[in-house]
């Protein structure tokens, strides 16, 4: 996939990329409403969200999410096409700062999977970098095997771990 | 003359004289791998006077104490204690005067036996006496003035006392463990700094629990811990004070921080610190000042144990492609790869004796072993699915580490296993517990 540095993006391609499950666990992802408090419209359901709000951010972007091979922590096509949804909605919403966790799966010493996490986020935000968001607007934390998404030890569950997460700073 | 002179709780005792060199007939291996443990009678400690203390009546506490003693004893590997429950009591006279007669037909071959006295002054003297039951001679005495609130630390001085006398090394029982305590669910599990005896008691939580708290290290004189804390959302090193609870940051950086170690003599810390993503070590003085890169490979340098004599450091990196260990003179020079065995390896600990390091091996499971220092005579200790992060007892003899389980409900422990491997048991904890790190023996 090319590398998009225009504020313009293919809708269509991402979708198209979003669709091909890599690394992508077997299991379908959890609602990632659950994940982050929802800061957005709170006032009814069925309403649409507010503009710039994390809700907004999870409605627009392919995915908050992306993920990585066992100890890998490169930027893939498919982490791509999610990064560059991520960017476009970013760059909508300028005075919207982001953060980025860094995770890793149980299957590693603490200390070097918090170093992994902080990898991991850092690669993710080197991209959105990139693609024109300000380093400034960034900022990563990692936790290591501290916080996993997935619960089982098992496959599935430890490539859903390995992951690193865009929240948006209300 | 094995007087302990403490600061403020144990105080030399004078009634006590000279301990008689012994033909050292009775002796225990650390290395023993068969399982001829020494057997060794523990009875209760007689009072001259049944007086109450702030921790009980002296003679519920002379039991309490041989239990203490006992305890420590079996769980060292080394012997069979049969403790207060299993032989008679003894009396006071008797302390001095064992009957040689009557401890053959228990079948001990070792007996322990002592005394509590309330003082005067609101203190306890613990006596504590080992004899040789097969030659009808002492090997040594010990005795102990404590607060009553410090009866354990008598008992574990006690234990230490008998087990230098028959095994030939250095004490480790009356020591200091800090760990991380954990509760609630794996997805989000609330992890707070701990600290405990090395048997697991007179536990105390330290932080509550609304950051998480990681990877803790005591300092030298235990006055310090320097640990990890997601404090306002930033991982970052702290040093908490434990007289006086406050913590303050040790190095202001705009990444994250983390990997704390003390450097044997107390007065430098080593830490991690990751920028842009690349992790390396550094060292700075405890009372402050700028860090010193030690490290500047691209990837991941991080941990790090300093040599007894604080001229070296083993650490991980993952350099060459995985985890593997590394050793360096303290300022950086001369990095050099050690670890060349199949799989991965991580969290080396140097051990205060110098001879081994522990480390964590991943290779399907995850295991804790100890190998030289050259790189030689790796031997795995534990075989479980995932232990880690070893921790070496004061005398480079023990090792503790964390044990977690599987699936949705797995849980970690802290456990401990002896260098022969044969000897391995759960610390009891009050919650799960990770991350201990042993401190050295109490003064």
């Amino acid at each position: 996939m090319a590398r998009l540095g225009s504020k313009i993006i293919l809708a269509a391609s991402l979708i198209a990329l979003g669709a091909c499950a890599k690394k992508a666990p077997e299991q379908l992802p959890p609602p990632p409403a659950t994940e982050q408090p929802d800061t957005g419209d709170q006032s009814g359901v069925g309403t649409a969200p507010v503009p710039g709000s994390q809700a907004d951010f999870l409605a627009k972007v392919s995915s908050d999410k992306i993920f990585f091979g066992l100890d890998q922590y490169d930027i893939d096509a498919e982490d791509q096409a999610t990064l560059s949804s991520q960017a476009q909605w970013l760059q909508q919403f300028p005075n919207v700062r982001a953060t980025i966790e860094g995770h890793a799966d149980e299957r590693g010493t603490r200390e070097y999977n918090l170093a992994l996490g902080e990898r991991r986020a850092n690669a993710a935000k080197n991209y959105l970098v990139s693609l024109g968001i300000p380093a400034s607007r960034i900022s990563v934390i990692s936790y290591g095997k501290e916080r996993p998404e997935a619960l089982g030890s098992d496959e599935a569950s430890w490539a859903r771990n390995r992951r690193a997460v865009t929240v948006t700073v209300q | 003359m094995g007087i302990f002179s403490l600061s403020g709780t144990l105080i030399a005792a004078a009634l006590l004289t000279a301990i008689q060199p012994a033909a050292a007939q009775l002796s225990v291996d650390v290395t023993d791998e068969s399982g001829n443990d020494l057997i060794i009678a523990i009875p209760a400690m007689p009072t001259p006077q049944s007086a109450p203390t702030a921790a009980g009546t002296t003679d519920a506490l002379g039991r309490q104490v041989a239990e203490v003693v006992a305890s420590d004893l079996r769980g060292s590997g080394l012997f069979r204690p049969i403790g207060p429950a299993q032989v008679r009591g003894i009396t006071f006279p008797e302390v001095t005067a064992p009957q040689f007669d009557y401890w053959p037909g228990t079948g001990a071959q070792a007996l322990v036996q002592g005394f509590v006295r309330a003082n005067g002054d609101g203190n306890l003297t613990v006596g504590c006496y080992l004899y040789d039951v097969a030659l009808r001679s002492e090997l040594t005495r010990q005795g102990f003035v404590v607060q009553p609130s410090d009866w354990r630390r008598a008992a574990h001085k006690c234990a230490d006392a008998i087990y230098a006398r028959l095994s030939g090394e250095s004490p480790f029982f009356d020591s200091r463990i800090a760990y991380i305590a954990e509760t609630g669910p794996k997805g989000n599990r609330t992890k707070r700094l701990a600290i405990m005896d090395s048997d697991g008691a007179n536990h105390r939580f330290i932080t509550n629990g609304q950051a998480i708290a990681l990877t803790p290290r005591f300092s030298p004189d235990y006055k310090q811990i320097v640990y990890l804390s997601y404090l306002n959302n930033r991982p970052r090193v702290f040093v908490y004070d434990i007289g006086t609870g406050k913590q303050r940051l040790v190095y202001e950086a705009q990444g994250a921080t983390l990997a704390p170690r003390f450097s044997p003599d107390g007065r430098t810390i080593l830490f991690s610190m990751a920028t842009g993503g690349n992790t390396d070590i550094y060292s700075i003085p405890v009372t402050g000042g700028s860090p010193r890169r030690l490290t500047t490979a691209p990837g991941i340098d991080i941990g790090g144990s300093f040599s007894p004599d604080g001229s070296q450091i083993v650490f991980e990196s993952d350099r060459s492609g995985g985890q593997q260990l590394y050793i360096m003179n303290a300022d950086g020079s001369n990095q050099r790869r050690i670890s060349f065995g199949g799989g991965r390896y991580a969290t080396p600990e140097w051990s205060p004796r110098g001879d081994l390091i522990a480390f964590t091996k991943m290779a399907g499971n995850f295991r804790v072993g100890v190998m030289t220092p050259g790189g030689g005579d790796e031997r795995l200790l534990t075989n479980s699915w995932q232990d880690e992060a070893p921790t070496w007892s004061p005398n480079g003899r023990v090792i503790q580490f964390f044990r977690t389980s599987q699936g949705r409900g797995g849980t970690s422990s802290v456990w401990q296993v002896d260098l022969t491997g044969v000897n391995e048991r759960k610390i009891p904890t009050p919650v799960d517990g990770s991350d201990p790190a042993w401190g050295p023996i109490l003064p």
